[in-house]
């Protein structure tokens, strides 16, 4: 018995949330006795690369290198990884949220017949029936979720597990799929994606600006800060409503949830559907010059004062520092 | 062409989160409840699409006798008429059986929904639909135009977006800006009162991986205030306490 783990890869890169699903999953046998970790790698990607998915824990990976499956259509990427969790034989899959995570996993659990918990937080108690505990409510409470079926899927949420990267490289083995046209039926036209940015779901720390930083013309303050951090870029909701800034950047309740280790917010006072973006961060810093802004009653860190006088303190501090 | 818009019942998004008995029940008091935001958005679409295509829009909900006025909220809106499938909603795999069930014999061209739902923002039930009629399920979708039966879509990836077309019979979860929210006029307010309203019984009870008990995060202790000409306190804080840098 072995689980089965989907890694998702971009820009010839496995994603860093792929590997933490391969240390939860790596985590997971330990505990319930599975065996070892297999994931799955669809599309063209470097085997250096897929090798080196075993340092978060992996034996083996499976890899597809049908250029078909380079775009991720949902259809065509769950009837693959279907493929690979009977070839492996394994009752358990598991992966890392994310866009494409989410469409595949919804679709497998029905392939499957398997119980899906999504937004999974820790790993799972099996002593008395298999129970998994998820973030709910955006963040705002915790649901322990029993799964009744015997095969299983557990799609997990970022920093759900600390990630290790003490294993040895896996082995690589090509992995053939059949795959019926009717799964291509959907094309992908045409991608746009901000390039050689940190992204903003994956991202380990976060500077966001709220209307604060009165004017799109003032984000470079915002951008110099998050560089010299090595975090990606975030907004509010009126930043991006106002076109301030592009809208895969609005961190929030109906934007982006993010769950980095550090979020500085600058300017942004603090609006409820903010918070429940932002909730599962680690740390909070809080920069705005209203001492009644509620963003600081959720902050651990904070900073009274004008974002224009703190913010260049701040990154030239940190260089002094990092 | 018959568009189908499946909406949740969820508590507005500045409720109090609170649990009741022995932490397994959400706890209503006080709560509002409303059409959920995402769905919000694929109701608003849905309605724009019928209008242009001179189709059929029902509104969809799994859910008990209180989620009524939610419903008849979507028909204030434009919906023409509405399903309420009568159980509480176990989990996705359950949700998605009753919709898949209903929605096959309905024959519908397009089924939307939200992208998830904001109290157990599973984001699964479109796909299991999706998986379960056989037809293409698309999320999170920011975008989406009928061209006859060809619909363009612009699906939103970490990082940026991916323009894609795919042939009706298709479900999409939404998300915004696929259109603007749509407050309901004293017209449809009125019509809505005398819109059909049918009340199905579930077709199973099978369920996969239901919620049993509730818990609250740890409450947050103080924030600390660093003085704004100290700014490097900040930085040792990160470091040595916080331990994020």
């Amino acid at each position: 018995m072995s689980i089965l783990v989907y890694i998702e890869h971009s820009e010839g890169k496995v994603k860093k949330t792929s590997l933490e699903a391969v240390s939860f999953a790596h985590a997971l046998a330990a505990k319930t006795g599975e065996g070892e970790v297999i994931a799955v790698a669809l599309g063209t990607v470097d085997a250096a690369e897929l090798a080196a998915v075993g340092k978060a824990g992996a034996a083996k990976v499976l890899h597809s290198s049908d250029e078909r499956l380079n775009a991720g259509v949902i259809q065509a990427h769950a009837t693959a990884v279907a493929q690979a969790f009977a070839s492996v034989g394994t009752k358990t899959l598991v992966l890392a949220k994310s866009s494409l995570g989410d469409a595949v996993a919804a679709r497998l659990a029905i392939k499957l017949n398997a119980g899906l918990v999504s937004n999974v937080v820790e790993l799972p108690s099996i002593d008395s029936g298999y129970v998994v505990k998820r973030s709910i409510y955006t963040g705002k409470a915790f649901a322990e979720t029993t799964i009744s079926t015997e095969n299983k899927i557990l799609a997990v949420k970022k920093n759900a597990v600390d990630l290790k990267l003490d294993g040895a490289d896996a082995s690589v083995e090509s992995f053939s799929v059949s795959i019926a046209d009717s799964d291509f039926a959907s094309k992908i036209l045409s991608t746009e994606r901000a390039t050689g940015e940190v992204l903003l779901p994956e991202a380990d720390i976060v500077v966001s600006g709220g209307r604060g930083m009165k004017g799109p013309e003032n984000w470079g303050m915002i951008e110099d800060l998050a560089k010299t951090l090595g975090a990606a870029t975030g907004c509010s909701k009126p930043v991006s409503d106002i076109g301030w800034r592009p809208h895969h950047e609005h961190v929030g309740q109906t934007g982006v949830k993010v769950a980095p280790s550090l979020y500085v917010a600058v300017g942004i006072s603090g609006a409820i559907q903010h918070l429940a973006g932002v909730n599962s961060s680690k740390c909070i810093v809080v920069i705005n010059k209203d001492p009644e802004a509620p963003f600081f009653k959720a902050a651990d860190y904070g900073i009274v004062g004008d974002a224009f006088e703190v913010l260049p303190k701040l990154t030239e501090a940190l260089k002094a520092e990092l | 062409m018959k568009i189908l818009v499946c909406i949740t019942h969820v508590p507005d998004t500045t409720s109090k989160i609170q649990f009741t008995a022995n932490n397994t029940k959400f706890d209503t008091t006080g709560v509002q409840f409303i059409i959920g935001p995402y769905d919000d958005y694929a109701l608003a679409r849905a309605v724009e699409l019928r209008d242009q295509t001179g189709g059929t829009l029902t509104a969809l909900n799994v859910g008990e006798a209180e989620t009524e006025p939610t419903l008849r909220k979507a028909l204030a809106i434009g919906a023409d008429d509405a399903i309420r499938i009568n159980s509480f909603p176990k989990d996705s795999f359950f949700v998605a059986s009753q919709i898949a069930h209903y929605a096959k014999a309905g024959g519908y061209d397009l089924i939307l929904m939200g992208r998830e739902s904001i109290d157990f923002n599973g984001g699964m039930v479109h796909g299991m639909v999706g998986e379960l009629l056989g037809m293409p399920s698309f999320s999170p979708v920011m975008k989406l135009d009928l061209e006859g039966t060809t619909v363009k879509m612009a699906r939103e990836i970490e990082g940026g977006k991916e323009h894609l077309e795919a042939q009706l019979p298709l479900i999409a979860g939404c998300q915004e800006p696929i259109a603007e929210w749509k407050i309901p006029n004293m017209r449809g307010i009125m019509s809505a009162r005398t819109k059909p309203l049918t009340v199905v019984e579930p077709v199973s009870q099978e369920t996969q991986a239901e919620a049993t008990s509730y818990k609250l995060p740890p409450a947050k202790g103080a924030v600390k205030l660093v003085d704004k000409d100290h700014v490097s306190d900040l930085v040792k804080l990160l470091k040595n306490e916080a331990k994020v840098l």
